[in-house]
């Protein structure tokens, strides 16, 4: 059936099967490779991608489901391929390793810096709570975040 | 040595922008065209069985399915350290989810559903499935043909028995040993198998094209052993090392499991049933549990001997490991923990017996830390059994016996320069050791533990790692090598080394990855060896640079070759303050002379590292007489635990490991493998642990029931140590640290438990539920 969605802000038309899923579309399909597949049941978080500005598990959903929708991965947080502010404080707190999980990192604490301007760190954790990573024992990416959270919160005041 | 400008600074990570914007390419995400086709594994369902009858008709009739092949189709032997494996099972399986037949179709949804179509009679056998059973009377056999497998010269396999390696360590006299003793203490630690669970699972991708070329796409820390391997099983086909190429792109995560060969093996071969096609195996995150590696399991029996003054007199380790179905790789694990299981201390009669068994449980194999954690969580605890007993404290205790530069170790070679004293102290200091800490909360105990660390790289004596360097006509850098950025940053801390002697900034070094037709060899980037290795390949492939530069200045320019270095990326002269030559004006052009002709050309430097002191070669029966183990990386670890008293729940306020690195290249990296390694470490005492049921089949291969941590599991605070004692050999000093991190994690918190209940737990993982219940008995103990 044809699908019609917004992924980082262009416009898609498609012909997916029922049992497509959502992740295998945006990687095979569109050929857009920074959500990764790390379990295929929810659980690591790799394959996280905003859908109407709100985190899902791409594994989890149906490509149907998108139909209308507006999707956005890490390659549409990037303006004209500048890097974030958020991006800059990853790479500055050397917040990932081998950087597979580094997408759905990103993805997830932009949907809370959306939500929550002044993220806790006991916040911030229970955000990345459903994003696994095995190489930096996560606390380089709380202080990321936190530090990034901080100064956008100064700039605001100032 | 001057003033380091690069080395010793935390430069940002060379591969940093590539990773936070997703264009990092891993294994899945490299695009091989529309005639890409798909491979499912068809697997054992039983720990042991005879293959009477494999029926592939159905499968191959399915519309969409290109070939189905099986053991018949690839009788080949491989392996790393012994040839004990198949590609396909041929005969027999040996464990639950081996490798029996493959489909191959033009989607992984047919490939899929053909394989359901497949019929396999198996005849069961009896299994074996510990290692009590392995090592009974007349046990059943898992290899039969043990004696006639090829090994390494280091290996002493039993034939007739299921052990497949036995290493002994024989040092001093140890009646006498135990008898200067005033304290014996004999217990029994038991560590079951761990996962690695990188978050990228292992994926390879074959093609086999007309030409007889086999290129292997693989997620590996070790593609030119894979090349190798590739082309030792695959000969009979006539495929030599030039025909095979290996390439890995960006690994998410290794561990360790992605070392050697297990499942890539099936991708090189499926490649040759489908020539002009690439054939893609990705496995499932179930798969990554049950058919890659393992951590091994390990039963160990310690017998420690010392005297009222703390003196250790003697030390008997008896290390059973469960090893599994296949040890191609597994047995050198058991063989480097056999040859270490002193543990950090200057002990003068020692046995050591590290018996690797076979079991029908998965593979096991290497994991970071390569046996050290397994026998470190009995060791160091023993240690501080002992101390209590002698009534001497824990940390005066490791102090006092802690091994020294030039002690010598169990096998008769010489400890290298450390800061192991060093070490202890600040670890000592850092957790305020001695000062008891009590919580504010009645229902919780808080309790403090210390423990002691070393490993020292487990590789063969001639494993090497060689660099090629090349300037651009910027003056810039593309740096060839074949180690593998798996995460530890290697990439940019290769460049730091680069650019130190160079002058030219990490910024403008381009660290290649992998590509064995391209880049030179290197072993295998495991065992923590690649900052020392590698990096003085890439040291030496600098200073041949730099030498090639100075003899194009000298002859082109008629300088005096012994006054001239490098600074700024410019060309300086000692004599001669005026003479200032940027690099980028000769390293590719060379340097034009009065008659119009040129002196030089393009600047490629060469390196090379294998330590030719190491050697394998020892009396078997004893290990004396080699020299096995090129040096050793020490430090110690602290930690302060919290502990619900009704629940077991446990809680980190604080966490610190030091460690001797030698030299920290790029500190921050250094701090963030101490930050990783921990966690990964204390997860595999809190919270992991493999679950088997009682036919050999893994419970709990997925995430929802094997639980790794997430952020709400994350000590308080991480402190990170760096001692720096150089190590001579080193890049700069600098030895590798990246599996020591999460060495000590189970001792210090199996210790600290124990100053915080009185209760010892000898047995990992140390949940909270176990800690409740061991609570329950020892109230219903005091109470009896």
């Amino acid at each position: 059936m044809k699908i019609n969605f917004k992924l980082n802000g262009q416009k898609y038309s498609l012909d997916v099967e029922p049992y497509e899923i959502l992740l295998e579309m945006l990687r095979d399909r569109v050929g857009v490779k920074s959500p990764k597949c790390g379990c295929n049941r929810g659980d690591c978080g790799t394959c996280t991608v905003l859908l109407n500005g709100k985190t899902v598990r791409s594994c989890l959903v149906l490509a149907i489901e998108i139909d209308g929708a507006e999707i956005t991965t890490l390659e549409g947080l990037m303006a004209d391929g500048k890097l974030t502010p958020l991006q800059e404080s990853f790479l500055a707190h050397n917040s990932f390793q081998c950087g597979f999980c580094a997408s759905g990192m990103l993805l997830s604490t932009t949907e809370l810096l959306e939500e929550n301007p002044a993220p806790s760190k006991e916040e911030i954790k229970e955000t990345l709570s459903g994003n696994l990573c095995r190489c930096t024992g996560y606390t380089p990416i709380i202080e990321a975040i936190s530090d990034q959270a901080e100064r956008r919160n100064k700039i605001w005041v100032s | 040595m001057g003033k380091l400008k690069y080395v010793g600074q935390s430069s940002p990570r060379i591969d940093g922008k590539v990773k936070i914007t997703g264009a990092a390419q891993f294994i899945d995400d490299i695009d091989f065209g529309p005639n890409l086709l798909y491979a499912e594994i068809i697997e054992s369902p039983y720990p042991h069985a005879l293959i009477k009858k494999i029926d592939i008709s159905k499968a191959e009739k399915v519309p969409g399915v290109v070939k189905v092949v099986t053991g018949k189709d690839f009788p080949y032997r491989f392996g790393l350290y012994m040839h004990d494996r198949h590609i396909f099972a041929q005969d027999r399986v040996r464990f639950v989810g081996e490798q029996v037949a493959a489909v191959i179709a033009r989607d992984i949804r047919t490939a899929k559903k053909a394989a359901q179509l497949i019929k396999v009679i198996y005849e069961p056998l009896e299994s074996v499935l510990t290692t009590e059973d392995a090592l009974a009377q007349n046990p059943t056999l898992i290899h039969p043909d043990l004696a006639d497998y090829n090994h390494v010269p280091w290996f002493f396999p039993k034939g007739g028995t299921n052990i497949a390696h036995w290493r002994k360590v024989r040092k001093g006299d140890m009646e006498k040993g135990f008898a200067q003793a005033d304290l014996v203490l004999e217990d029994d630690y038991t560590v079951p198998r761990y996962a690695h669970c990188a978050i990228e699972t292992h994926g390879a991708i074959g093609h086999y094209d007309y030409s007889g070329r086999l290129t292997v796409y693989t997620a590996s820390q070790s593609p030119f052993t894979q090349r190798h391997l590739f082309a030792q099983a695959l000969a009979p086909l006539g495929l030599t090392h030039k025909d095979i190429r290996v390439l890995s792109p960006f690994v998410g995560g290794g561990f360790g499991g992605k070392a050697g060969v297990s499942m890539e093996i099936l991708a090189a071969a499926l490649a040759t049933a489908v020539r002009g096609n690439p054939v893609k195996i990705l496995w499932s995150r179930s798969q990554e549990f049950y058919n890659t590696y393992q951590r091994q399991g390990l039963s160990a029996k310690i017998k420690l001997g010392a005297k009222h003054d703390g003196t250790i007199t003697a030390l008997e380790q008896i290390l059973h490991w469960d090893a599994g179905a296949y040890v191609e790789y597994g047995a050198n694990v058991v063989n480097a923990a056999g040859l270490s299981a002193t543990g950090p201390y200057r002990i003068p009669n020692v046995t050591i017996d590290s018996v690797c068994v076979y079991t029908n449980l998965p593979p096991g194999g290497p994991y970071r830390g390569f046996g050290y954690s397994e026998f470190l969580f009995g060791l160091e605890s023993h240690i501080n059994e002992v101390s209590k007993r002698l009534g001497i404290d824990p940390v005066m205790f490791r102090r006092l016996n802690a091994i020294r530069e030039g002690d010598s170790l169990a096998y008769g070679a010489e400890m290298n320069p450390n800061g192991m004293i060093e070490a202890i102290d600040k670890v000592a200091r850092e957790i305020e050791w001695g000062k008891k800490t009590k919580s504010d909360n009645p229902k919780k105990a808080i309790g403090k533990g210390i423990a002691l660390f070393w490993k020292a790289p487990a590789m063969p004596p001639n494993a090497s790692s060689t660099a090629f360097l090349k300037f651009n006509e910027d003056g810039s850098l593309n740096l060839m090598v074949s180690a593998m950025e798996i995460g530890q940053g290697f990439l940019t801390v290769m460049a730091q080394i680069a650019a130190e002697i160079l002058t030219v900034p990490p910024e403008k070094i381009r660290v290649e990855l992998p590509d064995t037709d391209r880049n030179p060899y290197e072993w295998q980037t495991v065992a923590s060896h690649i900052t020392w290795g590698c990096g003085t390949a890439v040291e030496r492939a600098a200073v041949d640079a730099r030498e090639q530069i100075f003899d194009v200045v000298e002859r082109g320019l008629c300088k005096d070759r012994a006054s001239l270095y490098l600074e700024d990326e410019c060309i300086k002269s000692k004599t001669d303050s005026t003479f200032s030559l940027p690099l980028k004006d000769i390293v590719i052009g060379g340097i034009m002379q009065p008659d119009g002709t040129f002196r030089g050309g393009p600047i490629v430097g060469r390196g090379m590292f294998m330590p030719e002191f190491a050697s394998a070669s020892s009396d078997p029966e004893t290990s004396q007489g080699g020299h096995p183990n090129v040096h050793y990386t020490v430090g110690a670890a602290g930690i302060i635990l919290e502990i619900d008293k009704e629940t077991g729940k446990m809680h980190i306020p604080k966490v610190t490991l030091a460690v001797d690195l030698g030299k920290a290249i790029n500190p921050d990296l250094v701090k963030g493998q101490v930050a990783g390694g921990l966690l990964q470490g204390i997860a595999t005492v809190l919270y992991e642990d493999m679950r088997f049921n009682k036919d050999g089949k893994i419970l709990n291969a997925n995430f929802t029931d094997y639980k790794i941590p997430t952020a709400m599991d994350i000590p308080d605070e991480v402190v990170p140590i760096l001692v720096e004692v150089p190590q001579p050999d080193g890049p700069f000093g600098a030895r590798g640290m990246g599996e020591h991190t999460m060495i000590p994690a189970a001792p210090i918190i199996a210790n600290a438990v124990e100053d915080a209940l009185g209760i010892r737990i000898k047995s990992m993982p140390i949940t909270a539920e176990k800690i409740a219940l061991a609570l329950r008995e020892y109230k219903k103990r005091k109470e009896k």
